[in-house]
């Protein structure tokens, strides 16, 4: 037959139709054409489970998850905004800055003039639009490549944060305001000896998870396309839903689930929403893969990157407010190097330094690879230098082994 | 280094490959049970294909045949091993792992789209890869000499140092043969070369084909223009669905007149004969049939970046039901005209207005045109008209996923269930309408951009070669659409390089050289003739200061 050097041999005849095919073969081509998120769920699976093994079980304790669930949610929400400007074909490498200036300022508006910290966060959010509002105008409107107007971005919040806060940290807030970081949603109901909302949400999202699945299955088997034969169907829901569950009762033996965790889910959603379903994020994509031809095909190309711009800016606002409420306080250096580990989470996770290419859970996968690595390290003791040479090479590994793919995919199928 | 030295050790190695000894001669290339396949796709099913010495080998065959796909397996493109099937060359087997080795070889090939760096000057990029240096420092001087050798050779008179960008495509084509003469070439293949040049272009380019072929280079070329492989081809090699289907002489000597039909290719390539090659007019007669839909009055365009006018002065209309071509030679202003007419997407607009339907509307950016029912259907889908990385249905639901949208999102079975259709209505060849665009033959690309534009249910449509590229077969279908959408009483301008499907199918035709709109002629009274005399009128360059 056809075959190749380099097929396996029970790999499918290239020519069968797909209802022909082999449950072998429908697994080598969903594998081949999600290689990449597959890849690095795997490749996160893995490193959770050296961890937990070379920490003896301290790294999926209830505490510890917690914990890393606070320690890293800012950098998941920026490498969310990240992935979205990467997808348009740009880049933004003030973010770090601007988690400073907005941290600096929600302090000063807490501390020096006592506004109440609702207030405080909801004109941060505002302050992160207009910067990227500011950003997105010179880069859609006036044409200044993003590089250098983040670059600019980068020097000139910095700058600004240091003026605010005149050099020193400003600290502490109001309770409310730290809850974003540190606190969790209340218990309620008998006890249980679990965290009762939390088995409850953890309920609600296995419900929701499979009946997505199962309308998901639906859709694509009424337009013919190849599904998962039943039986692995059945076993991908289950595994699905059996993490779901060990992560809800993992958190509901601590405290429940963390504010910043709930807040994180309901980004995801909404923005991976965005981005698979909504005119904009199809235009968004469609910019970042023939800007030309986007702009042919009559997207508001201008409008559209801006717009990323100023979502940027807020998701920026908003990882702001939250790692100084971590910190309780404010800080001239908050938020150093945030914008490389955010770009950083983003190629993990599958962006392509081109545009075009690229999905929101990818990120957060981008992101939690990092922040496992970081959590992990620190808990084994070794020095933020060695972590620093470790993750460079775990960025190189994930696009390497992207671009290898790319390379065997196109030359030798 | 050039081709004259190895033109001697061509001939020492073969009999000498006179046109009368050819059926003695051994071929120089012979490919045999070529099968490639990509997943779900079989591209070749074992073609079989032998080119002679100093003979032009057309290939032909429809959108998606493996024309492309079967000269990236003999280039090396597609690695050895990635297909099954032998390739000897000059008597040897052999198996390339990448193009440097088939280049090494001297088999050079000119790709579908042209592969030159704009930024780069002409000898830079003759010598690109393979650089006149001496331990790693760049000779300029013999650079600059031996590149100027090269562009004598295919006739191209400009400084070796012109940055190609500023050259057109039918001189870029040029530098591509320069670019492979300086390989050493032994068997040059080129991929569609013609589909983006001008009639005079193309003429020029033919002709040094046949000089290379006198000078001893065999060459493979791949051409839907029929006319064309009459012309020049020796044989041709028919394609059929990844299959070899036949071989057949089109001439006896090489200066001999052609005895194959266009008839007769396109038989072998279809399967059955064509019977007419446009569809019949029919006249639309509904609501307010022969009123003017599309009226453009005084529209001047000045360059983006020179002080020149590129579009001078022009008015013209279409009615509705009308299919109004415009005809002109490379460089005459239609495209600048229409894209600077949807959305200002080219040049400084200088003056004039659009009127559609008698009201006069603003067309300032692209949304703007659309929404009053005017599409674009660009020449160059690579740049301006696909998102490659993206699927097909994708890129066919792009400008009217508004109007696809349930309760704010994009109702992907609805975008599925369009696809489809296009798919079947358009012929499109694709295993499903999941695939990235990119993995489409050239052709079935331009149809995917077709379909985005005849799906957003313009009033007006703009044509800008909309068959380039395009099998004959497929040439039929896409006119069956132009003439349905005139019977349906939309207004189409039809802007070709091809005379005979301007004069197939289009009420009137207006006429343009530089710029400027010099005659407009009716059905009846068009000939090609009648076209090429107002096509090159002289007008008298515009320059502003
Ligand atoms: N890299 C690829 N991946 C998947 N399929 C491919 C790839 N390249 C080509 N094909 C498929 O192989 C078939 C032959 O394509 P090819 O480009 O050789 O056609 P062609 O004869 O050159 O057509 P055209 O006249 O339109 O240029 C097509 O069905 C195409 O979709
Ligand atoms: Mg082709």
């Amino acid at each position: 037959m056809t075959t190749t050097q380099d097929r396996t041999p029970d790999a499918p005849a290239p020519d069968h139709l797909p209802g022909q095919r082999s449950t072998g073969g429908i697994l080598l081509d969903l594998a081949r054409n999600n290689v990449r998120q597959y890849g690095m769920l795997i490749a996160l699976a893995l490193i959770v489970l050296l961890f937990q093994i070379w920490t003896d079980g301290t790294l999926l304790l209830p505490s510890n998850v917690s914990n890393l669930v606070q320690q890293n949610s800012y950098i998941l929400i920026l490498a969310v905004g990240m992935m979205m400007v990467i997808v348009a074909g740009h880049i933004d490498l003030s973010v770090g800055s601007l988690v400073a200036f907005v941290g600096a300022i929600a302090a000063v508006m807490m501390v020096d003039y006592d506004l109440p910290w609702v207030v405080a966060l909801v004109l941060s959010l505002v302050v992160g639009a207009v910067a990227g509002a500011w950003q997105g105008f010179w880069i859609a409107y006036v044409g200044i490549p993003s590089f250098i107007v983040t670059l600019a971005g980068m020097l000139l919040f910095r700058g600004a944060t240091q003026i605010v806060l005149e050099g020193q940290s400003v600290a502490p807030f109001p309770q409310g305001f730290q809850q974003i970081a540190q606190g969790f949603i209340p218990e309620m109901g008998p006890y249980t000896q679990y965290h009762n909302p939390t088995l409850v949400l953890g309920l609600l999202a296995v419900v929701a998870l499979l009946v997505q699945q199962i309308r998901g299955r639906r859709r694509q088997a009424a337009h013919d396309l190849t599904v998962l034969p039943f039986p692995l169907f059945v076993a991908k829901c289950v595994a699905m839903a059996a993490a779901v569950v060990v992560v809800a009762l993992t958190l509901a033996s601590y405290h429940g689930v963390p504010v910043v965790l709930l807040i994180l889910c309901g980004l995801v959603l909404l923005l991976g929403y965005v981005m698979r379903n909504a005119v904009i994020g199809r235009h968004i994509y469609a910019l970042g893969g023939n800007r030309e031809a986007a702009k042919l095909s009559g997207v508001r190309d201008k409008r559209v990157t801006f717009l990323v711009f100023v979502n940027m800016g807020v998701l920026a606002a908003l990882a702001g407010c939250v790692y100084a409420a971590r910190l309780n306080a404010a800080t001239p250096q908050a938020g150093l190097m945030f914008e490389l580990e955010a770009i950083a989470a983003a190629f993990i996770g599958g962006a392509s330094m081109r545009g075009g290419v690229g999905t929101v859970v990818g990120a957060v996968i981008g992101g939690l690879v990092l922040g496992v690595l970081n959590n992990g390290m620190s808990l084994l003791g070794i020095g933020t230098d060695v972590q620093q040479v470790i993750k460079g090479l775990v960025l190189l590994a994930a696009v390497g082994f992207d671009v290898w793919n790319k390379r065997r995919a196109a030359t030798t199928t | 280094m050039t081709a004259t030295e190895s033109d001697d050790t061509t001939g020492s190695d073969d009999t000498t490959g006179s046109a009368s000894g050819r059926s003695e001669t051994a071929p120089v290339l012979e490919m045999q049970g070529i099968t490639k396949t990509f997943p779900g796709v079989t591209a070749l099913a074992g073609v079989d294909l032998a080119v002679r010495p100093r003979e032009i080998h057309a290939v032909c065959g429809e959108n998606g045949a493996g024309k492309s796909t079967l000269m990236k397996v003999l280039s090396g493109v597609h690695p050895h091993g990635s297909y099954d099937g032998e390739i000897e060359f000059r008597g040897e087997p052999v198996a390339f792992r990448g193009i440097t080795e088939s280049e090494r070889r001297g088999i050079v090939i000119i790709h579908q789209e042209l592969a030159l760096v704009p930024e780069l000057s002409i000898a830079e990029n003759i010598f690109l890869g393979n650089e006149r240096s001496t331990r790693g420092i760049i000779s300029w001087g013999g650079t600059l000499s031996a590149a100027a050798r090269l562009l004598r050779r295919v006739g191209l008179p400009d400084n070796p140092r012109t940055r190609v960008a500023e050259l057109g495509v039918g001189k870029q084509q040029l530098v591509e043969i320069a670019k492979a003469l300086s390989k050493d070439v032994e068997l040059l293949i080129l991929d569609e070369p013609t589909a983006a040049l001008n009639d005079e272009d193309s003429r020029n380019l033919l002709r040094l084909i046949l000089d290379l072929r006198d000078q001893g280079i065999a060459c493979i070329v791949i051409s839907h223009k029929l006319e064309e492989i009459r012309r020049i081809a020796d044989s041709v090699t028919i394609l059929r669905d990844g299959r070899s289907v036949e071989t057949l002489p089109v001439r006896d000597t090489p200066d001999a007149e052609p005895e194959l039909s266009e008839e007769r290719i396109i038989r072998g390539m279809v399967g059955r004969d064509l019977g007419s090659r446009f569809p019949e007019r029919r006249p639309y007669r509904g609501d307010g049939a022969g009123e003017v839909a599309f009226e453009v009055s005084g529209w001047t365009v000045r360059h983006p970046a020179e002080p020149r006018t590129v579009v001078d002065d022009v008015s013209l209309t279409v009615r509705r039901g009308e299919i109004v071509g415009v005809a002109g030679l490379m460089g005459a202003g239609r495209t600048e005209l229409a894209m600077n007419v949807f959305g200002r997407s080219y040049g400084v607009h200088e003056g004039g207005t659009v009127a559609v339907h008698g009201k006069p509307v603003r067309t300032r950016t692209v949304p703007e045109a659309i929404s009053h029912g005017i599409a674009y259907v660009t020449e160059d889908r690579k740049t301006f008209g696909l998102n490659l990385i993206d699927t097909v249905h994708r890129n066919i639901s792009l400008t009217s996923l508004p109007g696809m949208t349930r309760r704010g999102a994009v109702d992907e079975h609805r975008e599925q269930q369009v696809a489809e259709r296009y798919r079947e209505s358009m012929n499109i060849k694709t295993p499903t309408v999941f695939e990235p665009v990119e993995r489409l033959s050239g052709g079935n690309q331009q149809k995917v951009v077709l379909s985005r534009w005849i799906h957003a249910g313009p009033d007006v449509l703009i044509l800008d070669e909309p068959t380039r590229g395009i099998d004959v077969g497929s040439k039929f279908e896409i006119y069956t659409v132009i003439e349905r959408l005139a019977a349906e009483g939309k207004a189409v301008l039809f802007i070709s390089s091809e005379l005979p499907e301007l004069l197939g199918m289009c009420d009137r035709i207006y006429t343009m050289s530089a710029g400027r709109l010099t005659g407009e002629v009716g059905r009846e009274d068009a000939t090609q003739e009648s076209l090429m005399r107002y096509m090159t009128m002289d007008t008298e360059p515009k320059v502003r200061t």
